[in-house]
């Protein structure tokens, strides 16, 4: 995290408070690859009372599916979903420690799957943290927050549509390619069937032939 | 007297504040050999910032200690057209920074460098990652302070950016949508003509088929 260098000691007091009693952040937000029969775990320590959601999405391979797993750091499973495409679950920490949740693709004997998971813990911290955080905010800095907060859902939703169009043209690219394939696979086996079928039919009365001539002198 | 007190009670906050910094991180498990990757589909002129911190197990003490100097992680990254843009060597604790120039996939790996099987001691290397993507990867502090602005300015400033990373988003979604709608055009114009073709085959092949036979069979005065 920036360490901001303020003028006064009493400044950077201050600042450091205020970022200790926001609760630290993190906002994670990855996408991987999860090979098939693989597990992947991610830990996050995370202090008593924050507010957290994990939100997953697969966006390529087989099914689309995976399985998730949210335990505490008592290893009590908060969460689990067996072969889920997407989902949501939000919840408050009850303890201080490290949480863990993981992916696993282990249902899965060839297809690899690429994953999307974001991982807010705690809310946003302060842009601007200053002296003045107790007196209320002005109607233009409310109109500000506002906004910000509309746009922070719209960039959620842009992602999520970015992924579902992914998934969609994941899919079209797959059918283009097993549409050329298995037409040229297709009229092969058609060469090759009719040709073989007038080749056989032709030893059939071919050898009909030789066996009279044979029988008869 | 108040100066000491005060020193001291900024000490401990920093302290604090760095614990914390150490702590309140995503992380996970790389084997010696692993190669972790991860996806990044973003639009054009974005700028991603990676903060990555490794610890390494130490079995004597039993937990996770920050890693020796000598270990470190290879990051590379690679654009939509598998063409290498970043790939370097950090010390254990690193960060690196990258603007995309083409919309698409980016791909950042890392794997460790250690090249001494036994120092991973048969144990984890444990990685916090932070990745940070257009808007986000900006320091609003840093640009406050830069550019001196109010507190009123500065959340401006902010709107500004999302709204910026929003439109770019848009123009990278309609370039999608046309690569989109050129795949299925092609599926659909490769339906329509493999059927053509196919059932022009199948009955050139059943004439050929007839009359093949049919002179086959008059040569060998069975018809």
């Amino acid at each position: 995290m920036c360490s901001v260098m303020y003028g006064s000691p009493r400044v950077l007091l201050q600042v450091l408070w205020a970022q200790l009693l926001c609760g630290w952040v993190l906002g994670s937000e990855l996408t991987f690859e999860l090979p098939d029969n693989a597990k992947q775990c991610f830990y996050e320590d995370i202090i008593i009372g924050t507010k957290c959601t994990l939100e997953f999405q697969v966006v390529t391979g087989g099914h689309y599916d995976v399985d998730c797993r949210l335990e505490d750091p008592d290893g009590t499973t908060l969460y689990k979903e067996m072969k889920k495409q997407y989902d949501s679950f939000t919840f408050t920490a009850a303890k201080n420690g490290t949480y863990k949740f993981c992916f696993s693709n282990e249902f899965s004997t060839f297809t690899h799957k690429t994953v999307y998971f974001d991982f807010q813990v705690g809310d946003d911290p302060p842009l601007f943290p200053n002296e003045n955080r107790v007196t209320a905010l002005t109607q233009m800095e409310s109109a500000c927050v506002s906004i910000h907060e509309a746009l922070k859902s719209v960039i959620d939703y842009q992602t999520h549509f970015r992924l579902r169009e992914a998934q969609g043209r994941s899919r079209a690219e797959d059918l283009n390619t097993r549409v050329a394939f298995w037409s040229i696979g297709e009229a092969i086996i058609l060469l090759v069937v009719s040709i073989s079928q007038v080749v056989l039919l032709r030893s059939f009365f071919s050898d009909k032939k030789t066996t009279t001539t044979r029988v008869g002198s | 007297m108040a100066a000491v007190r005060m020193r001291s009670c900024v000490l401990s906050v920093l302290l604090l504040n760095v614990f914390y910094s150490f702590v309140s991180s995503l992380y996970f498990h790389i084997g010696e050999t692993e190669k972790k990757c991860f996806i990044e589909e973003i639009p054009d002129e974005t700028m991603i910032i990676g903060n990555y911190r490794t610890q390494l197990y130490d079995k004597q003490r039993e937990e996770y200690l920050p890693a020796t100097q000598g270990l470190g992680m290879f990051v590379e990254v690679k654009d939509p057209d598998d063409k290498v843009i970043l790939s370097r060597q950090y010390g254990s604790e690193g960060r690196f920074t990258f603007t995309s120039h083409t919309p698409g996939e980016h791909q950042i790996c890392l794997h460790s460098n250690s090249s001494k099987f036994s120092l991973f001691a048969g144990g984890m290397l444990r990685v916090h990652l932070d990745i940070q993507v257009g808007e986000h990867a900006n320091n609003y502090a840093e640009i406050a302070a830069k550019d001196k602005l109010t507190e009123l300015q500065l959340r401006v400033r902010q709107l500004v950016e999302q709204v910026d990373q929003i439109q770019k988003e848009q123009n990278y979604q309609r370039y999608r949508e046309e690569r989109f709608r050129q795949t299925s055009e092609s599926t659909n114009q490769r339906v329509l003509w493999w059927s053509i073709v196919q059932t022009l085959i199948l009955v050139a092949i059943g004439i050929w088929q007839m009359r093949h036979l049919k002179s086959f069979f008059e040569a060998k005065k069975l018809v």
